[in-house]
């Protein structure tokens, strides 16, 4: 018989558990932003200082910001108030000159130090080049026996770099998270979630929804995107292409669809639940199969994956299931860039 | 083949000057994509079709769409507010 726990409210999964539901805010009262008080004293011409209301004191506060910007930036930036000499405008001249004058000098410096690095490379696919070592040589000739991948650039890359194309997705993940932190447009309280109606119908007047030319486009368009999409990850092992390239194929496929029938019609498909859900599982997943393949292969122990005959679709061992899973992984990012960008969620 | 080649790096170089001096932003984030299409083809002849297709989809598709959103939220693409008062 399960024993319920009795200060279940305060216990520490519980705590996290709310935290993570954002019913509690950490930052709350921490980072909020405060209009600095007003350090002059009142002018002594307006006699004994009263009560000054709020919307004096920020129009005084305003005042004293256009002052400052005056100072700084000449009177251009403030038509309105032309009158008074600009103090630091000789300045400000030099300055853009010199300014100017560096910026060219160091783009110069740049394009000389590329150019130079240029002349002196090595020629195109020399045979002593220094890339030319043992490292390409184990590729290329036992790179179809060990990964039984035919395009073997593929093999490379998720089989015997395969760590670094976790760390590729993983970098994928946190732009996207990045991204999500700083345009997230969070409609839980009253004034956010008039910001989102005024952002949807300021959307409806800047998209042209129901454009004829668009719609027919995509509509044929869009499943020869995604059909070609599916093929270049599914094929990763066989052809060129591989996770990347068919996730950012699917990706721009479905930011096309979008366009076209708006972000009700693929909101039926992809929310954000979707999208953490379906990019946790591939992240796992990806992460899970590479430590298993290579904790077997350090040890030197059987990994128990069949390679299959190269050429087939269903061989190479891991790589088609993993370039399945950046593929979601790429094209959950694009998707995600983009609505973000557009409305700020998803 | 060798002259394709080579009108293909001038256009290419052209493009990059031109993102730079072209004033309206609009039109330099269109050359921009161009300047992905070019280097896409490039791509293809030096035989790496995977990273071709990468580049056309992310080049030419995604970035050059993310910066269009872009500059329709900071509201400089002039076009439009003028439609939008129309």
């Amino acid at each position: 018989m399960s024993r319920l726990k009795e200060n279940y409210e305060n216990s520490r999964y519980r705590r996290f558990m709310r935290w993570m539901n954002g019913e509690v805010d950490l930052l709350d009262g921490v980072t909020d932003v405060r209009i600095p008080e007003e350090t002059e004293p009142a002018p002594a011409g307006h006699g004994a200082a009263g009560p000054v209301s709020s919307a004096d004191k920020r129009r005084a506060a305003l005042e004293a910001r256009r002052k400052e910007s005056e100072e700084i930036f000449g009177p251009e930036i403030w038509p309105q108030a032309a009158s008074g000499e600009p103090i630091f405008d000789r300045r400000l001249t030099v300055f853009r000159g010199v300014y100017s004058v560096m910026s060219v000098i160091l783009c110069a410096v740049i394009i000389w130090v590329f150019l130079w690095t240029t002349v002196h490379l090595p020629p195109f696919g020399g045979a002593d080049n220094p890339a030319n070592n043992e490292v390409p040589r184990r590729y290329i000739e036992s790179g179809l026996a060990e990964t039984g991948a035919v395009n073997f650039v593929t093999g490379m890359i998720l089989d015997y770099r395969a760590f670094d194309t976790f760390g590729e997705s993983c970098v994928l993940f946190i732009a996207s998270c990045c991204v999500l932190v700083l345009l997230r447009i969070d409609p839980v309280d009253e004034h956010s979630r008039a910001r989102v109606r005024k952002q949807q119908e300021n959307d409806r007047v800047f998209e042209p929804k129901n454009d004829v030319i668009l719609q027919k486009a995509a509509f044929i368009l869009v499943p020869l995107i995604l059909i070609f999409g599916i093929y270049i990850v599914l094929n990763g092992h066989l052809s060129p292409g591989g996770g990347f390239s068919g996730g950012a194929v699917l990706g721009s496929g479905l930011i096309l669809y979008l366009n076209a029938f708006g972000f009700q019609k693929t909101e039926r498909f992809f929310t954000e639940k979707v999208y953490r859900r379906v990019t946790l599982c591939a992240l796992t997943f990806y992460c899970l199969a590479k430590s298993y393949s290579f904790f077997t292969g350090a040890n030197h122990l059987e990994s128990g994956i069949p390679l299959g005959t190269p050429g087939a679709i269903l061989s190479s061992g891991l790589i088609l299931p993993l370039n399945i899973c950046v593929g979601l992984v790429v094209m959950c990012t694009m998707y995600a860039f983009y609505t973000l960008f557009r409305k700020g969620g998803m | 083949m060798k002259l394709f080649e080579i009108l293909l790096l001038l256009s290419l170089i052209v493009c990059a000057i031109s993102v730079a001096v072209v004033r309206d932003l609009l039109t330099s984030i269109i050359i921009f994509m161009s300047y992905s299409l070019i280097m896409c083809v490039i791509w293809v002849l030096l035989q790496s079709p995977d990273l071709a297709i990468t580049e056309a989809a992310v080049g030419a598709g995604v970035t050059s769409i993310l910066f269009f959103v872009t500059l329709k939220k900071i509201r400089a693409i002039r076009k439009e507010d003028q439609d939008e008062q129309a």
